[in-house]
């Protein structure tokens, strides 16, 4: 193709996303446009299945039947939505492999909160209510995102994560109706996953690199900033209702704003942890490596005998 | 070792899953997955596609079985529809009178 007719595309591309039409696997598309999405997709489905380390960690020592298999539920969810991503990324012509190839190797990122340890059941509760609570604002607003399989997987997995955030929020009720020493559970947990969530939002719109071409190609409906607010301002009453105190002392209402205005986010923190330096990054790759590799054989093993029973099928 | 590994590395093909949500409606494309074949397919399509009661009837198809129409031909296929209205019953005239037909 010249590149007088790829121009041409290009323009036309742009007037279908302007109309609001959704882009299907086999469309033409800009190079840039699949590959963005390859990285924005993919860094998603990373994301699910690495956070089903922190939590999968607590299922045999969830206090109650009823919390285990609710936690149970919630990381297979996970799993779950992980493979939707991963398939809707598989459309774009990447292989499964490929992608997590780029995870083993850090080439691929995830998102960053999975690398703070949960160290206490009340981790349980905080993940639930403010990680998957932020994760669904953000998920939300990608449910009306350009490319059709992403935003299909987005809609199915809003549906199905309603639930992760309330079972997280209840674990943090019940224990705030405990003892003294329950509630300073709750309050620690809120304490070191606070910050952590704000951050989940990615830098602010002025350092974010990718935000306005991402804007004007729908795969982000909202910027960080503004979605950052929106959890702020939704996550702030739920605390206080339960006798919860947010660790920021700029936190204010707003009268004239109509919002919360908060404090700093220590940024070197959140570029020390994407970088590589958070608490857990190594013991994350590392499990996420060694289920992968521990598991090869099975994979093997389960392909040698669909290929033997094919071939049994045909001889006869 | 590492090349018998190599050559014994073969990835599980793709399947594309439809699910029938309640007798009375028909089998609608969910997604796909990844299994080695149609048995573990439909196994792992109960687990990721029906957790929550969304079926009673799965079917899997290897995603390499489906033939379909290329974007770039959407012109001379589906636009000579669009200019075809007499297909469509507001293409004709009644008399006020009548009120359903």
């Amino acid at each position: 193709m010249s590149e007088e007719q790829i121009k041409e595309l290009e323009i036309q591309f742009e007037a279908r996303i302007a109309r609001d039409e959704k882009i299907e696997p086999k469309d033409w598309m800009p190079e840039k446009y699949r590959q963005t999405h390859i990285r924005q997709m993919s860094q998603h489905a990373h994301s699910e299945i690495i956070g089903m380390l922190p939590e999968g960690n607590w299922i045999t020592r969830a206090p109650t039947l009823r919390r285990k298999v609710a936690l149970l539920a919630k990381v297979q969810d996970e799993g779950g939505h992980g493979l939707y991503l991963y398939s809707a990324t598989e459309t774009l012509g990447i292989t499964r492999d490929e992608l997590l190839e780029q995870l083993h190797t850090g080439k691929a990122k995830y998102s960053s909160i999975f690398n703070y340890p949960a160290i206490s059941w009340a981790d349980m509760g905080a993940i639930g209510w403010l990680v998957d609570g932020a994760a669904i604002i953000n998920q939300i607003a990608l449910c009306g995102a350009s490319y059709g399989p992403y935003a299909r997987a987005m809609v199915r997995i809003c549906k199905e994560e309603s639930f992760h955030q309330r079972q997280g929020y209840e674990i943090l009720v019940t224990l705030m109706k405990g003892t003294q020493e329950q509630k300073n559970m709750a309050q620690d947990a809120l304490n070191r996953f606070w910050w952590p969530s704000l951050m989940m939002f990615g830098p602010t719109d002025a350092e974010s690199p990718h935000t306005a071409q991402s804007m004007k190609w729908k795969l982000k409906r909202k910027t960080n900033d503004d979605l950052r607010q929106q959890f702020i301002d939704q996550t702030v009453p739920q605390a206080e209702l339960i006798g919860l105190t947010i660790p920021d002392s700029d936190l204010k209402w707003n009268e004239e704003k109509q919002q919360y205005d908060s404090g700093e986010i220590n940024w070197d923190e959140f570029w020390q942890v994407v970088k590589g330096h958070g608490p857990c990054n190594k013991e994350r790759m590392k499990a996420r490596i060694a289920a992968h590799e521990n598991g090869q054989w099975v994979r093997d093993a389960a392909m040698a005998y669909a290929e033997k029973k094919e071939k049994r099928k045909t001889n006869k | 070792m590492e090349r018998v590994r190599d050559r014994m590395k073969k990835n599980w093909p793709l399947w594309e899953v439809f699910v029938r949500s309640k007798n009375g409606l028909e089998h609608r494309h969910f997604g796909s997955l990844h299994a080695a074949d149609a048995e573990m397919a439909l196994e792992n399509a109960r687990d990721v596609y029906t957790r929550r009661n969304e079926g009673i009837s799965i079917w899997v198809v290897e995603s390499k079985h489906i033939t379909a129409t290329n974007p770039d031909n959407n012109g001379e296929l589906f636009e000579p529809a669009k200019d075809k209205i007499y297909r469509h019953p507001t293409f004709y005239d009644l008399p006020d009178e009548i009120k359903h037909m």
